[in-house]
């Protein structure tokens, strides 16, 4: 039995003099994560690895799949430990560890030992000669093959032999919280969840926008809202929710500006509102799930219309996804099956029969400017009214 | 905000009454009628008061009461057990197209399992064809079902010209009425009725969720489909839900107690409201008016504006009502009983539902058309371009 997970990290490794900055961001967001599930956990940083011990009602399910979770884990290798003794009792330990971790295998394999402690008697050449004879004495129907084995035997030799076999995918990425935060623009649809996942995975803390528009939107389109935020905080650890009441800047929208560019300019007062929150919450950019030319408004020229409302950079993950590779994105991160409940959104309720699919800045611009005067009120009705709080993962 | 609750075909406030009978049960009697010692003979007593309750509103013996969990279970009790024990007589099953999925569902299911299940056709109107009925029925009948008051647009069956017609042209079929909208709202008594099986909701009157009843004739037999311990003489097996069953059994008392004038009260609402939309414009009315049909249900599309969105303007005002059909940018299923009379799409994506309880007032109507009358000029300005 183990009870130690080595969890392996990809980039940030090969980073330079911050590298522990990053380390650091990962192992707290381990501890973050481990803390939501029951057991007891004990995170250490040594040289250049981070493991993390398991005791108390842990459950080695529940644990790997929290740490699956995390951004930054490239691998989560189930380790075993072993006391520091003479090679007879490891060619032991490592006997028994194949009968528990690979019974009946007959597969190739190769050893692997890192002798970290230089006072052990062997080095590490000799160690991979004597535990991989050991193995082939014990288990003949096995053999060795140096250069594409199936299962490599990894060992580390510190102040206890650490050996694991497996390697468990983790999502990749960097650790939340290492690259700044963004503001993810997040309606109840596929795309934006799994934009705001992606962005995470960058390493950048989400807080997240909704604009809702009673009575258009039901309460339940918001807490749908809500349910998707909870599901991606799985990944990207709490999220800071504005929920702002679009009613009434959609309808002077409506009442002033032409039908077909109501989407258009509607989205560009919602990236203004995102901005402002953005500029609140201290965040570095705005995150949509736009991708080129999937409606009308994501169109390269709606997107360049759009980008125009607002000087900070504007994250689109998803701008060269096709429809079906976001699904698979938004069914593997479990957002799909809430996003496709059949609620309205403030999107779906005022759309033109033939939207403009190629607006001109000028002419949006011109369309806007017959808005001012009543907007600013709207605007600043709309971020005054706006309900903010955090969404935890379950 | 004072709230005005005006979907009580969805669901009503349980009654004082009910809510301590249910809490004496759960606190006191909350024995197993089954069990032998005095606890169970308490409880056993409480549940069999609650039957006889029941019974002497249907002018029925107090064994034809069977309790259920709500009328999803007594209709499907209905219509699986009556073909269950018809199968070897024949296999043609009958309801009307304008049933609640608790009915239409379980046909699906049977035409599935070997079954041949038919629809009598409504009019416009919800009303049923008596005509087509009379066709339809032949010797292979098995079992005919039909609401009694239909929920959606309160539309009432003639269910006792449909018994007649079915006795005489399928004798041997089985005639379920499902009347989860109509107990308590009219007097039925299935055996001058010709009914052999009606299924009735405890939620709909004031009782509690989770309670409802299948009322059987003595004169027919039908399989049961839970088995288990036995109870109810092996036609629902389980511990009955002996606080649900009281709280059925005080609701039903109630309900008619009283009745004829709490039915003039609900028909007094129904026109008031009925005159107020009458004066607005672009109302299309789907309930049949007045008296013609049930007391309790107005039906109404307001043109150019959705269901989903006037119900939540309204909500707003603390005004709580059914949406007849489901948003229109996204899939969901249309209204069974809208299709059913053929209403064009513009119609059924406006269509929304007020249903009343006596404890709703004029005072009440009146606000609700006042707000009315102040929303849909606005929500109008706004619909034309909703996509459809």
């Amino acid at each position: 039995m183990f009870h130690t997970y080595l969890i392996k990290y990809g980039e940030i490794g090969i980073k330079g003099n911050n590298r522990h900055v990053f380390e650091d961001a990962l192992a707290k967001q381990v501890r973050l994560k481990l803390a939501q599930i029951s057991g007891d956990f004990e995170i250490r940083k040594e040289r250049g690895r981070i493991y993390v011990e398991c005791s108390g009602d842990w459950d080695e399910e529940e644990t790997v799949s929290a740490l699956s979770c995390v951004f930054g884990i490239v691998g989560i290798c189930p380790v075993h430990t072993y006391e520091l003794a003479g090679i007879d009792e490891l060619r032991r330990d490592i006997v028994a560890y194949v009968a528990e971790e690979h019974p009946g295998s007959k597969e190739s394999f190769k050893v692997k030992a890192r002798r970290v402690n230089k006072e052990y008697p062997l080095d590490s050449m000799q160690i991979d000669a004597q535990l991989g004879e050991a193995i082939l004495e014990a288990y003949p129907q096995m053999h060795v093959d140096v250069h594409h084995p199936e299962i490599l035997f990894d060992l580390e030799i510190r102040d206890r032999v650490y050996m694991y076999s497996k390697v468990l995918p983790g999502p990749g990425g960097m650790p939340v919280g290492s690259n700044g935060s963004a503001m993810l623009c997040l309606s109840g649809g596929i795309d934006s969840p799994v934009a705001g996942w992606m962005t995470a995975k960058r390493g950048v803390k989400i807080d997240a926008v909704y604009f809702h528009a009673p009575p258009y939107t039901s309460e339940r389109a918001k807490q749908k809202v809500v349910d998707l935020a909870r599901a991606i905080s799985k990944y990207t650890g709490p999220i800071r929710l504005h929920v702002v009441n679009f009613t009434d800047i959609q309808l002077a929208i409506y009442d002033t500006c032409p039908h077909e560019e109501l989407t258009v300019i509607m989205r560009r007062y919602m990236m203004r509102i995102a901005e402002h929150f953005a500029e609140k919450d201290g965040d570095l950019g705005i995150v949509t799930g736009e991708s080129i030319g999937q409606v009308a408004s994501q169109t390269m020229q709606s997107l360049l219309v759009t980008n125009a409302a607002v000087r900070l950079p504007v994250y689109r993950p998803l701008v060269c996804f096709d429809k079906s590779e976001i699904v698979d994105v938004a069914k593997r991160i479990e957002t799909y099956e809430t996003s496709i409940l059949p609620y309205e959104d403030c999107c779906t309720i005022f759309v033109a029969r033939h939207p403009v699919t190629k607006p001109l800045l000028e002419v949006i611009e011109r369309s806007e400017a017959k808005l001012k005067g009543k907007i600013e009120e709207l605007l600043e009705k709309a971020i005054y009214t706006t309900e903010t709080f955090t969404v935890k993962p379950e | 905000m004072r709230e005005i609750y005006f979907d009580n075909s969805s669901t009503t406030r349980p009654s004082e009454a009910v809510l301590e009978t249910v809490i004496r049960t759960m606190t006191e009697d909350y024995g197993n009628p089954s069990s032998l010692h005095s606890k169970g003979v308490d409880a056993e007593r409480c549940l069999r008061e609650a039957r006889k309750k029941i019974a002497a509103t249907l002018k029925a013996g107090e064994k034809e009461i069977i309790f259920t969990s709500g009328g999803t279970e007594s209709n499907n009790m209905a219509i699986l057990g009556a073909a269950l024990a018809g199968r070897r007589r024949g296999r043609r099953i009958l309801c009307t197209s304008m049933e609640h999925p608790a009915v239409s569902e379980v046909c699906k299911f049977l035409q599935k399992e070997g079954f041949e299940t038919e629809q009598i056709p409504v009019d416009s109107r919800g009303r049923l064809d008596l005509a087509a009925l009379e066709e339809m029925l032949s010797g292979d009948v098995i079992a005919v079902s039909t609401m009694y008051v239909n929920n959606e647009i309160g539309a009432v069956v003639p269910v006792q010209e449909a018994a007649e017609l079915i006795h005489a042209k399928a004798p041997g079929a089985i005639y379920h009425v499902d009347a989860i909208q109509a107990y308590g709202k009219y007097r039925i008594y299935p055996k001058q009725l010709g009914i052999d099986l009606l299924s009735a909701s405890g939620h709909k009157l004031h009782g509690p969720k989770g309670s409802g009843f299948l009322y059987v004739s003595k004169d027919v037999r039908i399989v049961p489909i839970l088995y288990g311990g036995g109870q109810q003489d092996g036609m629902r097996s389980g511990t009955e839900n002996v606080p649900g069953a009281c709280g059925l059994g005080v609701a039903a008392e109630e309900a008619y107690r009283n009745f004829d004038e709490k039915i003039s009260h609900l028909y007094r609402l129904k026109e008031a409201l009925e005159e107020g939309l009458a004066r607005l414009e672009d109302v299309v009315l789907h309930s049949p008016s007045g008296r013609e049909g049930a007391p309790h249900i107005v039906n109404a599309s307001f043109l150019g504006v959705g269901s989903e969105v006037l119900l939540h303007a309204l909500e707003d005002r603390g005004i709580f009502i059914s949406a007849g059909s489901a948003c229109s940018t996204h899939k969901r299923s249309a209204s069974p009983t809208l299709t059913a009379i053929a209403a064009p799409k513009d119609e059924v994506t406006s269509s929304v539902r007020f249903s009343f309880c006596e404890s709703n007032t004029l005072d009440e109507v009146t606000t609700t058309l006042a707000a009315l009358e102040e929303l849909l000029p606005a929500l109008r300005r706004y619909g034309p371009l909703r996509r459809s």
